[in-house]
């Protein structure tokens, strides 16, 4: 892998994806085939310097089947999600491009849609947006001009259909496999599937949840997912990451929104001796517990700042991609 | 007012009911309204009706109420005025993200609908709001979209849209209009 791309050739003209694909990225091939899939989301720099997308990058690119890259998550600011996914894909490596509604209004986003798939972005994540409030620049004003759901079916239309939500028509329209998100272990719990169920209706294709910490309240989530048959209709990748200390941890679930740690994961990372190795071994442990879920297609890794581990810890719970057998396979 | 509305939410079913019969009795004066002019009567209706569901529910007049399918909770009390389903970072107990005091406006929508007859429209993927429409009365709006649902389109982004939404376009015709609006019911342009 070459730290820089000079050839104008890994732009990739217009092309129907394989048969039996929406998209054909790399992450709905494995998932389409089979395989244990593996996303990990990709800390995004504070800075115009394409090196520094390849650095943070480098970490996940052989280990993932996409890095996602965040859409100024949490309202923070940093480089844009359309701008890194623009940068990676000319590297080939596989993008989650995240849209989120709080930033920009149904104009931007669908530009912004047509403008990511011609730089050969493939996969989307549709998100609500944390609110303003929560990040660098509080008194921004929140736009929310569409939601998550109205996000996925307006994309669904701009493929599918091959118009924008106005009815103009697209003359080639982006071929994108949808994700959206989930978070199984957040309040109101009982209702979180119905929830679900309300996006694979709109017209999701994959889920990425937010981080599983709590293995009952996720076993809970996918058993009535399973009721409602939908991991046959949506595949499912619950997000994990290593914890790096018990204050860490507190700190979190406090300030982050969306973010449930148990007690007693709190409790284990303060009294470990080295608090980083015991984050990491939970993260393998809850990797392994998650794998053995029904219904359950692959793992989202967000190691926030940890991105080095994340190879290690794929390995160790058993999950790595072997890149090298799958280009065999090719 | 906040605690009019929890109560609301709390009696879903009688309020559904209520909802219903006020439908029936708009859809039924149509044609009085239609001889009267829309336009007309805009402003007669969407005063009282501001007064009344503001009291009852918090009402901010987006002009396409979708209570019936929402557990009679206004989602436009939702600060990020999301039409679908709660976002990721409601607070433990079923708090709100953005104003930690309020109750969820979607876990309170979902435990409304749980107590409805028709509680199961939660599961209807609404469409985006039209902006245009803020302030202008829901009720006239459901009147002229129910009682004439198969009216050609005139407007070819509205068809779009409501095709892009089928069902929402089934069961809340107003989330998706088609008919023709009166120059009043559209905050922008020549009427306003």
């Amino acid at each position: 892998m070459s730290l820089f791309w000079s050839d104008p050739n890994a732009i990739r003209p217009y092309e129907a994806p394989p048969p039996g694909h929406v998209a054909g990225s790399k992450l709905e091939i494995a998932l389409r085939a089979g395989q244990f899939a593996v996303t990990a989301e990709m800390n995004p720099p504070d800075s115009a310097d394409p090196a520094d997308v390849f650095e943070a990058a480098k970490p996940l690119a052989d280990v993932a089947h996409a890095i996602n890259a965040t859409d100024a998550s949490g309202a923070n600011c940093h480089m844009s999600s359309i701008g890194i996914c623009a940068l990676l894909t000319r590297m080939g490596h596989g993008t989650v491009y995240q849209i989120s509604c709080r930033d920009r209004n149904r104009i931007a986003i669908q530009g912004d849609v047509l403008g990511a798939a011609a730089m050969g972005v493939k996969n989307v994540l549709c998100l609500t947006g944390d609110d303003v409030g929560a990040g660098d620049q509080p008194g921004a004003k929140p736009v929310f001009d569409l939601d998550s759901l109205t996000l996925i079916r307006t994309i669904r239309t701009m493929r599918d259909q091959g118009v924008f939500l106005s009815g103009r028509k697209i003359t080639k329209p982006p071929k994108l496999f949808i994700g959206a998100a989930e978070n199984p272990c957040v309040d109101p719990v009982e209702w979180r599937p119905e929830r679900l169920a309300k996006k694979v209706e709109a017209g999701a294709e994959f889920i990425q949840t937010n981080y599983i910490f709590d293995m009952p309240r996720f076993e809970a989530f996918m058993a009535r997912v399973r009721d409602l048959g939908l991991e046959k209709r949506v595949f499912i990748l619950p997000g994990v990451g290593p914890l790096a200390s018990g204050k860490a941890a507190r700190w979190m679930r406090s300030n982050v929104p969306g973010i449930h740690i148990p007690d007693a994961v709190v409790e284990r990372m303060e009294k470990a001796a080295n608090p980083g190795d015991e984050g990491r071994r939970i993260c393998v442990e809850l990797i392994q517990q998650i794998r053995e879920v029904k219904g359950v297609a692959g793992v989202h890794v967000m190691a926030y700042r940890r991105e080095h581990l994340v190879a290690d810890i794929l390995r160790e719970a058993g999950v790595a991609r072997d890149e090298r057998a799958e280009n065999a396979q090719l | 007012m906040y605690r009019v509305r929890l109560f609301a939410t709390r009696h879903s079913r009688a309020f559904e009911w209520i909802y219903q019969r006020l439908e029936t009795v708009f859809v039924a004066l149509d044609p009085l309204f239609r001889r009267l002019g829309y336009n007309r009567v805009e402003r007669v209706v969407a005063v009282p009706e501001r007064w009344v569901k503001s009291f009852l529910f918090d009402c901010k007049m987006c002009g396409q109420c979708v209570l019936s399918s929402t557990g009679m909770a206004c989602p436009m009390n939702c600060p990020k005025q999301l039409r679908n389903g709660p976002c990721g970072g409601v607070r433990p107990g079923g708090y709100c993200e953005v104003k930690p005091q309020m109750r969820c406006v979607w876990t309170e929508a979902w435990e409304g609908a749980s107590r409805m007859k028709h509680g199961e429209r939660i599961a209807e993927v609404l469409p985006p709001v039209d902006r245009r429409l803020e302030g202008s009365s829901a009720w006239l709006r459901a009147s002229r979209e129910k009682a004439r649902p198969e009216e050609a389109a005139t407007d070819k982004a509205r068809a779009a849209l409501a095709q892009a939404f089928p069902r929402a376009r089934v069961l809340e015709p107003s989330a998706a209009p088609l008919a023709e609006e009166p120059p009043r019911a559209v905050n922008r342009g020549e009427g306003s």
